[in-house]
């Protein structure tokens, strides 16, 4: 067999056979409203750098706007339960662990900051 | 950076800076004309707002008056702790303490005194020397912080500090506030209440709202680079001394009656 077809039938192989890969479903509550403080196509790709800038901008300048900070995306983003209570934005299927999960990225950041908003 | 006295740097002031500071005091006092509380004029000439980047106009510093500090009150360990989510541990041995009771005894005299003791804000920090990051460093306005993002927790910085001021976090933490991230792994101190010092609305560091409420008001926090601020004004009213004078830090915290 010549090596090529056997490539085309290894892919034709893969598509039929592998599972389906669980898409992220973000849950994003309705208080947080239609748009987020960049365009959606700016936060997919650039969200990590615009939180390093504004991280580093806060512990070292004290610059405390809140734009691009990650307490205001938990604020924004944590969703709540039926009692009312806060659900952790890392929690399964939340709106930060669902698309990193799916993506492969591990996020250290709520290992010291705070997962919900305060009350 | 070369060394500079609280004296030296209030008598180094250039003219610019005073009369800058002057016109500020100005504009704030004219802002606040139809406001009747007084203390609206100190917190609008204090630190800018949440959007500017603080500058070394200002240095930031804690007056103890350890004559007022009594024995056994621990109002302001319990204040910070709160503030910060500080919780005890199953193994109390390994808590952190941002700030802690000290009670000292002259031998000979046995005359008891009973302080508060929490990172002392050198203006020649040895826990930033010793730092092989540069996870612990110091702001413009004199407050010294550690970067828990660069942060390896070797805890050199502990080692170096004189005065116990630093703790390590060893276990994994949950439930921490969103204006003090704590972790596992990283070493931490008093931050003097940054989060609420940017803010730019006058609040006071925890521990010394704490004191006030308690009833004793031993601790005074301000600006040492404002000659009109109370703590400037108590410096001047008071011997104070620091910890260790001999190590030659130049304190932003100080004491009377030790």
């Amino acid at each position: 067999m010549r090596p090529s077809v056997a490539v085309a039938l290894m892919f034709a192989f893969m598509a039929t056979t592998a599972p389906a890969v669980e898409q992220p479903v973000l849950i994003i509550p309705e208080s947080a409203g239609a748009q987020c403080v960049e365009a959606t196509s700016v936060m997919r790709t650039q969200h990590m750098k615009l939180l390093f800038a504004q991280r580093d901008q806060t512990v070292h300048q004290g610059i405390r706007s809140t734009t691009h900070s990650l307490t205001n995306c938990v604020a924004c983003h944590a969703n709540r339960d039926a009692m009312g209570h806060s659900i952790p934005i890392n929690g399964n299927d939340q709106f930060c662990e669902s698309c990193h999960r799916y993506a492969g990225v591990r996020m250290d950041c709520f290992e010291c900051h705070a997962s919900v908003p305060d009350e | 950076m070369t060394k500079a006295k609280h004296g030296d740097t209030r008598t180094a002031q250039t003219l610019s800076d005073v009369s800058r500071r002057g016109f500020f005091r100005r504009v704030a006092a004219v802002a606040t004309v139809p406001l009747t509380a007084g203390t609206m004029v100190v917190a609008l000439t204090r630190a800018g707002n949440a959007d500017e980047a603080v500058t070394d106009a200002s240095r930031w510093g804690l007056f103890i008056d350890t004559t007022k500090c009594a024995t056994g009150c621990d109002a302001c360990v319990r204040g910070c702790n709160e503030e910060h989510g500080i919780e005890s541990s199953a193994r109390p041995e390994i808590d952190a303490q941002w700030i802690r009771k000290v009670v000292v005894e002259d031998t000979q005299s046995k005359h008891v005194t009973s302080l508060p003791l929490m990172c002392q804000h050198c203006a020649d920090p040895p826990c930033v020397e010793v730092c092989p990051t540069g996870a612990s460093f110091k702001r413009a306005d004199g407050i010294v912080l550690v970067d828990k993002h660069t942060c390896i927790g070797c805890r050199y910085c502990m080692m170096a500090c004189p005065y116990k001021a630093r703790s390590f976090v060893h276990e994994s933490l949950s439930n921490q506030k969103s204006y003090s991230p704590r972790g596992k792994g990283t070493v931490e101190g008093c931050t003097l209440c940054v989060h609420r010092l940017d803010e730019g609305q006058g609040r006071q560091p925890a521990c010394v709202e704490a004191c006030l409420s308690g009833g004793r008001a031993a601790m005074v926090f301000g600006d040492l680079h404002d000659p009109d601020s109370d703590i400037a004004l108590m410096m001047a009213a008071n011997q104070t001394t620091e910890i260790r004078a001999d190590l030659d830090l130049d304190t932003g915290v100080r004491y009377v009656g030790i």
